[in-house]
């Protein structure tokens, strides 16, 4: 690097909802897509209050692994569908957000192994000086997840923090909560 | 579910960001009292970038109007208060423009007021100025936006709180790992030494950096003001990641007041 110096965060605020949320935000695919995902949680505070004045992003791969971007040197799949790979959702006044997308497939790692099906999540809000950043893993990719390098590197008693919930019977529904703070704080992460 | 793996592409090379170290505020400054119960308590776990945080969203193009860029003519009057041209260019740390990248701004009107509910400071709302703005950069990285000068306000933060005037921004670069939000500040605002978010960015050189320059040269004479305001965003990596160790030390935590 030729050490341009780095411009410093500051704080979203909380008056981020009249400037961020888009009306297509939460959908990174349109609601009806066949075999779109929910994800739905709410963020939390030390105390567990909901914080209603945050903001969540979610960037992922698409269902085979890839990312439209010119840095994944294998592209987007180009299956046609209206996949934009990032989500933005204001936490509403009870701390919930809600993403709806497709599951991301398995990518491949610089070593030659194999990361389990994620999202990146970025969590930005009042109070947070600095976005913090998580992933959202799922339930029923235990073979994966065992073998994923990010989440076999996490204290094993907080692992679950970073895996989503089954909601009910419903494999289209999951839920993610996010808690920064406490005993049950989700595992963020510096990259 | 099953997901079909797919097979690793051979050579699989992928960049590195460098990554900002005693630049960005800690998250735990206990001077702004919201951090208390909303800084996480534990340090970061540092993980490799991959693939997932060396790409991004490169949004832009479809979702930014023209008009988007000029928040003085949103609406049927024009809004009160100075007029300023804000422009700079969002580069990397590398020294590269970064183009074709979306910037969104949010800000208080010329009384110092957000267009939004739970802002109750009781100064008058602008029926002409909602204080929203986005637009896209050029080949050279650069942005520009027409507004009006936002106003200091009052917060609940310590007794006799304000914030300096400030123009809220979110930059995206081109890799979820140049993600960014700050805010832009104005030369010479008597408010920098009593606020607590602007100064609890540790290096004072690096507060400095979110202070947008006055030019006489991006004013439009007769018309309106300039400021310019370049934003740095992470660059490669002097050298390689290589994964090491994290040590995790649980943090003891006051669960003190807050707001």
């Amino acid at each position: 690097m030729t050490g341009l110096p780095l411009t410093p965060s500051q704080t979203i605020g909380p008056f981020l909802a009249i400037g961020l949320p888009w009306a297509d935000g939460p959908t990174v695919v349109p609601e009806d897509t066949p075999g779109a995902i929910t994800i739905t949680g709410r963020l939390l505070d030390g105390e567990g209050t909901p914080v209603p004045d945050g903001m969540i992003e979610t960037w992922q791969a698409d269902p085979d692994g890839r990312f439209d971007h010119p840095d994944d040197p294998r592209g987007a799949s180009g299956n046609g569908t209206a996949f934009r790979g990032f989500g933005r959702c204001p936490t509403g006044p009870d701390g919930s957000y809600r993403i709806v997308t497709l599951r991301p497939g398995a990518l491949p790692s610089p070593d030659g192994g194999l990361e389990a099906p994620h999202l990146d999540v970025s969590v930005f809000a009042r109070g947070l000086l600095d976005r913090v950043v998580t992933r959202i893993y799922f339930p029923d990719e235990e073979e994966a997840n065992v073998d994923d390098p990010v989440l076999s590197a996490v204290d094993p008693a907080r692992r679950d923090t970073l895996i989503a919930v089954a909601d009910g019977g419903d494999k289209y529904r999951f839920q993610f909560h996010i808690r920064l703070q406490g005993e049950h704080e989700t595992v963020f992460f510096d990259v | 579910m099953t997901t079909h793996p797919p097979s690793p592409p051979a050579g699989l090379i992928l960049p590195s960001y460098e990554r900002p170290r005693g630049v960005h505020p800690p998250l735990d400054s206990p001077g702004y009292r919201s951090t208390a119960l909303r800084a996480p308590g534990r340090p970061p776990l540092l993980i490799p970038q991959r693939l997932t945080e060396i790409t991004g969203p490169l949004l832009g193009d479809g979702r930014v109007a023209p008009a988007d860029a000029d928040l003085t003519t949103q609406h049927a009057g024009e809004p009160l208060g100075e007029r300023i041209i804000v422009t700079g260019r969002v580069l990397d740390s590398d020294g590269r423009a970064i183009p074709d990248t979306l910037v969104e701004i949010w800000q208080a009107n010329a009384a110092g007021r957000y267009q939004h509910v739970v802002d109750n400071h009781p100064a008058p709302l602008d029926p002409n100025f909602v204080g929203v703005g986005r637009c896209v950069t050029d080949s050279e990285g650069r942005y520009r936006f027409v507004t009006i000068k936002p106003g200091a306000y009052p917060w609940r933060n310590h007794p006799n709180a304000w914030r300096p005037a400030h123009i809220h921004f979110s930059l995206f670069g081109r890799a979820f790992t140049q993600r960014l939000v700050t805010q832009m500040y104005f030369p010479d605002d008597p408010l920098f030494e009593y606020d607590p978010i602007f100064n609890s960015i540790p290096d004072p050189k690096a507060r400095q950096r979110l202070i947008s320059r006055f030019d006489i040269n991006l004013t439009e004479p007769d018309w309106a003001l300039g400021y310019e305001w370049d934003i740095v965003l992470r660059g490669s990596a002097a050298t390689v990641f290589e994964e090491q160790p994290v040590v995790r030390k649980p943090v003891a935590r006051t669960q003190g007041g807050q707001r």
